[in-house]
């Protein structure tokens, strides 16, 4: 047993590297051809499909996954891929249970879905592996897009206005693409750098130019870029996390559940990522859950969940809540923080016990605490520093179903606009469906409609 | 419990289900292993003329037709008969039969199609204990382009002559195999028949390919690039079997002909549907050939509840169905039914629908909300729905009552009337 698996306080090695590996290892492993022929055998080629209508990318499933019973996993791939061209991410990091796979006939039929999220990362995986790209650009059309964010909707919009023939330069802050398939998300969805391999891939269609260290309103402005481009995609997610405005928030090791994601995940040596004993999340989405698994796995002897509401409000789908408690995360729901209790450095956290009725979540008075040296917040983001002379709605940019901004030359997709559930595959369906209306109002063409 | 005991032309056996003249039949190894497993009889695998060995092919003999997860739906083979020499095998069938008293204990048999040939052949089996002889007019094969086999199967004249002789040189109990390769079933049955055969049995395989390489552009089993069309058997002919087995069971000139039944049976069920269809017994092989002996295990004890369930003897179901056989002209015109759409057991996968609108009647109305509706005035009754609905007993078809009006053809239901009497027949007899 390791030395400092039992130590107080946040301390790096609490695992071995060989238990690290295992537990850091791909979550959901590629079907080989045998299962995949086995599960898309499962599929009824339903009627105009549950499964579509809740896609928010309307991939066309019944036919990849027919296209996949048939030993044609490569056209499979292309129908996914013309719908979403990040597929691959999809089919690792989507909450299939509560999108395709939850509306699947055969949940009514025995509660076990088809495995359209193994299926179409099967496809996926097996298409680019094979070298070169399999989508050609349309004749140039000499017109300049700016995409601001190399994230889902970026990337994208990108892939998008590039196969028009339309020319794009991406601006990103980070040092890497991505967006939060790069940094947001637990690293056992995606190993082996998929994300950066998969950006790789796309950008392999040409015509795109990936400029980094560019933040909007820092490096570049709203303005320079719409008198520079024909037209503006911005899709730079959201940067700001939400306080948790609690006594004691200013302790140390009381941080974002997004900055320890990301820093695990950027991470070359896990034995060094020092992690608390006794860790509290506070959330209740996918990144509350991601934060609290990847403390145990770890080495965190306990790792706590605490969500204000009850747990069916709980925006981690249920299949992400049994995998937290399935890796030995507790889930506590009703709770919502009072005070952060500690000498400089937390030691403890105090709850109140919530009520949700019809006056909203009232505080029921009784107390309780959990011993904590590590309190991650995972209670949402905001959009930090919206450019000016746009339309916000609710903190986000304000845009219609074809992603256009109060601006006539400014299009807006993905986590910091208006419109769908902050995913990936809502992300890449709004930078899809911009750069559709986008090439449209450029050149008059038609719109193509996916799927 | 159900006394499974058969009593075939004589032959008796523990239980009805015998082993199909086949590769798992072609030595005594593997029949000593089948009676230890359970099998109530088996039909030994075809010996020719004494003479030199019969060569196979040293490439694939099997091709295959898979359905989901790789299960067999059927298997056509290129063998030949028995390739080891005529002695050995009469030496083993000697030596097993004496072993296993109880069980039956066939040999099948295909040589020239010449009065000696038969005589001869007859002779050398005489002494071997064997209960019966099966005589082999069925292989589609290599065997029929030297004269045998379905080459003889196919001309009923020749079946009866070599039936004919097989009575007159021999005391055994004699079942003619027919070829399912004919355009009518009826022909070879009542030749066998007319020759003195105590049954016939059938299907023998039937003339197929399974697929074609895609990249070599040959058919399958490929040997060295090229395909021979090879005999198809196994759950993919089991209709064809039934149909042929019913056509003999209900035929006027045949009706008391025993029938052994041959053609895809793999659970107790398939021998069971068999047997309501005339059939006094079963031969299997490719249910054998896919999961190997045990089988035979799970179709005795499914056989045995059924006919409890029931409370029938094992007599009491052979034939049964065959009165309810009968020709298209002859069934109720004024039998109407609806399908009826069960909204709870439904997953609203809607292949109904896309069935219906696509390809039939257009009488399923897809509603908001995925709920799926019959359209009385449009529904013909004709099954789609209910056959390709993946959900057991979902749609049912609903009988409608007499007097009841059918809305699609505003008529009330009346009784009995068939297309004999019907007016728009223009060979329709008048009512009486």
């Amino acid at each position: 047993m390791s030395q400092a698996r039992l130590s107080p306080g946040v301390v790096p090695g609490r695992l071995s590297s060989e238990e690290l590996a295992v537990n850091f290892a791909d979550v959901a492993p590629l079907m080989d051809d045998h299962e995949a022929r086995i599960a898309a055998d499962r599929c009824y080629f339903c009627h105009d499909a549950p499964c579509v209508t809740a896609c928010p990318t309307s991939i066309d499933i019944p036919l990849f996954i027919r296209q996949i019973a048939t030993g044609t996993p490569d056209a499979a791939a292309m129908t996914i891929l013309h719908a979403n061209i990040l597929g691959g991410m999809c089919a690792r990091d989507c909450p299939t249970e509560n999108l395709c796979e939850g509306s699947c006939v055969r949940m009514d039929a025995e509660q076990q879905p088809v495995e359209i999220g193994a299926l179409q990362r099967y496809a996926t995986d097996g298409l680019m592996a094979q070298d070169g790209h399999p989508f050609r650009r349309a004749e140039p059309t000499g017109k300049r897009i700016a995409v601001v964010g190399a994230g889902p909707a970026g990337l994208a919009a990108a892939h998008r206005l590039a196969a028009k023939g339309h020319d794009v330069v991406i601006f990103e802050a980070r040092e890497k693409p991505g967006g939060l398939n790069e940094y947001g998300i637990a690293s056992y969805k995606a190993v082996d750098g998929f994300a950066q391999a998969e950006v790789e891939w796309l950008l392999e269609i040409g015509g795109i130019e990936l400029r980094h260290g560019q933040q909007l309103g820092r490096e570049i402005t709203l303005e320079g870029l719409r008198a520079e481009y024909d037209a503006v995609f911005l899709g730079m997610g959201l940067s700001g996390v939400n306080a948790l405005r609690t006594d004691g928030e200013d302790k140390d090791h009381v941080t974002d559940a997004v900055s320890f994601i990301r820093n695990l995940r950027q991470a070359s040596d896990l034995t060094a990522l020092p992690i608390g004993r006794d860790v509290v999340v506070i959330g209740g989405g996918m990144t509350a859950v991601d934060a609290a698994v990847q403390a145990k796995l770890l080495g965190a002897e306990n790792s706590t969940i605490v969500y204000r509401r009850g747990q069916d409000r709980m925006s981690a789908s249920r299949h992400e809540q049994e995998h937290a408690t399935s890796s030995g995360v507790r889930i506590i729901c009703n709770a919502a923080p009072v005070a952060i209790h500690g000498n400089g450095v937390v030691a403890e956290i105090e709850f109140g016990y919530t009520q949700d009725g019809p006056d909203g979540l009232t505080d029921t008075g009784e107390r309780f605490r959990l011993k904590a040296d590590q309190v991650f917040r995972a209670i949402g983001q905001q959009l930090a520093d919206a450019p000016q002379g746009l339309k916000l709605t609710g903190g986000k940019i304000a845009v219609t179903a074809s992603g256009r901004t109060s601006l006539p030359d400014v299009w807006a997709g993905g986590d910091c606009a208006t419109g769908g559930d902050d995913l990936t595959v809502t992300a890449v369906a709004e930078g899809r469906d911009a750069a559709e209306d986008i090439d449209a109002r450029l050149t008059g063409r038609p719109i193509e409609i996916p799927g | 419990m159900a006394d499974l005991r058969s009593d075939f032309i004589g032959i008796k056996s523990p239980n009805p289900f015998w082993l199909a003249s086949a590769p798992p039949t072609d030595k005594e190894y593997n029949v000593r292993r089948a009676f230890q497993a359970g099998w109530g009889g088996v039909v030994w695998k075809t010996l020719g003329s004494e003479g030199p060995p019969i060569v196979n092919v040293n490439g694939p003999r099997y091709g295959v037709v898979h359905g989901p997860d790789r299960r067999v739906l059927g298997i056509n083979n290129i063998e030949l008969i028995t390739d080891r020499p005529l002695e050995v095998n009469l030496r083993e069938i000697k030596q097993v039969k004496r072993d296993y008293p109880d069980r039956a204990l066939v040999i099948s048999l295909m040589v020239p199609c010449d009065e000696d040939s038969w005589r001869t052949i007859l002779k050398q089996i005489e002494d071997t204990g064997a209960d019966g002889v099966e005589l082999n007019f069925g292989c589609p094969h290599g065997m029929s382009e030297r004269g045998m086999g379905a080459a003889v199967g196919q001309v009923p004249e020749y079946i009866e002559m070599v039936t004919r002789w097989v009575k007159q040189y021999s005391r055994m109990p004699c079942i003619v195999k027919l070829t399912p390769n004919i355009a009518d079933i009826r022909k070879p049955a009542e030749a066998a028949k007319r020759g003195g055969a105590d049954a016939v049995s059938l299907i023998n395989t039937i003339n197929s390919i399974t697929s074609v390489d895609l990249d070599l552009f040959a058919p399958e089993p490929t040997v060295d690039g090229k395909g021979a069309h090879g005999g198809y058997c196994g759950p993919a002919v089991k209709p064809i079997a039934l149909n042929m087995v019913a056509e003999i069971a209900r035929n006027a000139e045949t009706r008391d002909l025993p029938i052994s039944g041959i053609g895809g049976v793999t659970t107790w069920r398939d021998a069971a549907e068999f047997m309501a269809l005339g059939a006094g017994n079963v031969q299997v092989c490719t249910a054998a050939m896919t999961y190997g002996f045990k089988v035979v295990q799970e179709m005795i004890t499914g056989l045995r509840d059924y006919l409890d369930g029931h409370e029938m003897a094992l007599s009491d179901l052979i034939g049964r169905a065959v009165p309810n056989v009968t020709d298209w002209q002859y069934l109720n015109l004024n039998y109407v039914t609806k399908a009826v759409i069960d909204q709870d057991a439904c997953i609203k996968c809607g292949r109904c629908y896309a069935a219906c609108e696509d390809t039939s009647h257009q009488a399923i109305a897809m509603k908001p909300g995925r709920v799926f509706e019959v359209i009385e005035e449009e529904c013909v009754a004709c099954n789609l729905c209910l056959d390709v609905c993946p959900v057991e007993n979902c749609i049912s078809m609903r009988e409608l009552d007499m007097g009841e009006v059918d809305k699609r053809t505003g008529i009330a239901r009346g009784g009995y009337a068939n297309w004999t009497t019907h007016p728009n027949n223009p060979m329709a007899k008048a009512a009486e």
